[in-house]
């Protein structure tokens, strides 16, 4: 204690309740963070962070979203929308959008991480909403991909495929292939369903469920997958085309050498 | 022989006559329909399907084959090629009996594939080998001359098929199945049964679906939850719009029948944005639950687009109007999705308020 009783001046006194107060927070957080993630996991924002995030938001958002996030004609209200939507649209690469299409496509980031956490730390001080999850709170370590399965099929298949190959919707939007996704970014789209992808909050499919369906995302992607084209894991349909087309041509050639007529010598 | 009219092939009947109960009416000149007891033969003399016997004028082929192949030095190169072939299949056929003695299968599913390789590989060869052997035989080494050889007439010759016919008729006449109207009528009369028989066991086969496909299990008081983790649903924790989720009513996880006719989607609106056809009375704090199983032919139906409020089939695309009641908007299916009656129980869970008011699923009742 004595580190502390050092120091005599009056704003150490509340530096010492804050710091404790922090310390009891970040601790029940990490003990609950099973379930409400929401508040745990917000992410520790400073002012600079946050400057730099306006800064950033004000080159490459503002001509779409407006000067104050406010939203215009082109592009929607950013406030409330929260951390971990800006960190979804911007690492994968689909904003700032080169221009506006049915379906925004997946690209190369034009913002590194730690730029597309300030911007996303400064939309989370506009009007808060759900932050960027924390790595622990996407790790599939001793997640259930079985369970993740059941949900992925009841809820996420019929867009996304049984397997996350992705597939095509109406009006030229499509429910991208989850071949690339990384889990923050499976994680962050399952809370805020990015364009027509529904909700799926925290409180609906938990964070724990969440971890369950990006470890059975990620771990269908390892299992092997021999043969051609695999179209979604649908079966060796490539393999089959070839051996009906090559093997029945090759038969066919085969019966017309056996009956050919032979030439006269 | 008078009774040689029985079987109705040469004597005429007299006008008039009664037999068998049956009166023989008008001149019989020739005689047209001839009387024939059920069971017995036809007549030799009528028309068969198969033709009538000819006899073979034509000269007998000449089958003289050529002593040798027409280049006996091909031929020559031809047999070592063939004989080549054939040890090669022998060959093939023994690596086939070694692979499956040799190669341990066990539970170790690479060994199953290496053992599959090997025995598929060596049989593929021993076979592949043995034919293109022999096909090469044919085309080098045997003589390639045409011969014509014309189908004999398939009939048998009338000799034979009169014998046939007289010693049905002998055997016909000793059985007394003529003569003997009573036994003939009895065994006919017996018969009958076994042939309605079948009728009456298909019939049988399971019970007919009664009203099972006009209703499902939801009930008054049955909660809704999340398929596969099976939590009840409270509105509060639905309280994202343009959130949806699938789900099934409480207790029936492990019921597929059930679940088949029951999964529900239910769907999370901002205020103001549900409006007529839909039943506003069996939305909670603009919460709407529509049938899974589209109207069509019963896909599950849960491709909802949040920015259009569509809901989408991904068999047939029809497209369904959400916070209008589900209406149609494009595609085969010809009806809204039905949309489940529900409300909360003292708890605060979203709970059904009955069964679905009209069957979910393709159209069946409308057509019958």
């Amino acid at each position: 204690m004595s580190w502390i009783t050092v120091r005599r001046r009056p704003i150490a006194g509340y530096a010492v309740v804050l710091l404790g107060l922090i310390g009891i927070g970040g601790t029940y957080a990490a003990l609950t963070a099973h379930g409400s993630p929401a508040s745990a996991a917000a992410p520790s924002a400073n002012p600079q962070q946050i400057g730099q995030g306006r800064t950033l938001f004000v080159q490459n958002c503002s001509s779409c979203h407006g000067l104050m996030a406010q939203g215009t004609a082109t592009g929607p209200s950013l406030i409330g929308v929260g951390g971990a939507a800006v960190y979804f649209q911007v690492s994968t690469g689909r904003m700032p959008a080169k221009e506006i299409e049915a379906e925004m496509p997946r690209k190369p980031p034009v913002l590194n991480d730690q730029q597309t956490r300030a911007i996303a730390a400064y939309i989370q001080a506009l009007g808060g909403g759900p932050p960027i999850p924390s790595a622990a709170q996407v790790s599939t370590a001793g997640a259930d991909p079985g369970l993740g399965q059941e949900l992925f099929t009841e809820n996420c298949s019929q867009c996304h495929n049984f397997v996350g190959a992705g597939g095509a919707l109406t009006q030229g939007k499509y429910a991208p292939a989850l071949t690339q996704s990384t889990p923050t970014q499976i994680y962050t789209a399952m809370q805020t369903g990015p364009e027509a992808m529904p909700v799926f909050n925290d409180t609906t499919i938990t964070p724990s469920e969440k971890r369950d369906i990006i470890a059975y995302i990620t771990q269908t992607r390892t299992e092997p997958n021999p043969g051609g084209f695999s179209l979604g894991r649908i079966g060796p349909v490539t393999e089959g085309l070839v051996a009906w087309i090559g093997g029945i041509g090759a038969l066919v050639l085969a019966a017309l050498w056996i009956t050919a007529k032979r030439r006269v010598h | 022989m008078s009774d040689t009219g029985e079987y109705g092939h040469d004597v005429p009947v007299p006008d008039g006559v009664v037999r068998d109960g049956v009166v023989q009416d008008g001149p019989q000149e020739p005689p047209r329909a001839p009387h024939r007891v059920i069971g017995t033969p036809p007549p030799a003399e009528a028309r068969t399907l198969l033709g009538t016997v000819q006899e073979d004028t034509r000269p007998p082929v000449q089958r003289e084959l050529p002593a040798g192949p027409a280049d006996a030095a091909r031929a020559k190169r031809a047999e070592r090629i063939i004989a080549a072939l054939f040890i090669l299949s022998a060959l093939a056929g023994i690596g086939f009996i070694a692979a499956y003695v040799g190669l341990e299968v066990g539970t170790n599913l690479d060994a199953v594939l290496r053992s599959n390789l090997a025995l598929g590989i060596s049989m593929a060869v021993a076979f592949l080998a043995l034919a293109t052997g022999a096909v090469l035989w044919v085309r080098t080494v045997m003589p390639d001359v045409e011969l014509t050889e014309e189908r004999k007439p398939l009939a048998s010759p009338e000799a034979t098929r009169e014998e046939f016919a007289e010693t049905f008729r002998e055997g016909a006449e000793a059985s007394g199945f003529v003569k003997r109207p009573l036994l003939r009528r009895t065994l006919i009369l017996a018969s009958l049964p076994l042939v309605a028989a079948p009728i009456v066991l298909l019939r049988d086969l399971g019970p007919l679906p009664g009203t099972k496909l006009r209703h499902t299990v939801w009930r008054k008081g049955l909660r809704l939850t999340i398929a596969a983790t099976n939590a009840p649903i409270r509105p509060a924790d639905f309280d994202s719009p343009g959130a949806m989720i699938t789900v099934i009513p409480e207790g029936y996880a492990n019921d597929d029948d059930a679940i088949a006719k029951a999964a529900v989607i239910i769907i999370k609106f901002e205020p103001g944005q549900l409006t007529s056809p839909t039943n506003l009375n069996w939305t909670v704090d603009n919460i709407v639950a529509y049938s899974k199983i589209c109207t069509h032919v019963g896909c599950p139906v849960a491709l909802y687009d949040q920015t259009s409020h569509h809901i989408l089939c991904p068999c047939h695309q029809s497209t369904f109007d959400a916070p209008r009641g589900a209406q149609v908007l494009f595609g085969p299916a010809n009806r809204p999705l039905p949309q489940l009656p529900m409300g909360t129980d003292s708890q605060g869970y979203l709970v059904a308020l009955s069964d679905f008011k009209e069957p979910v699923g393709p159209g069946f009742w409308e057509r019958g």
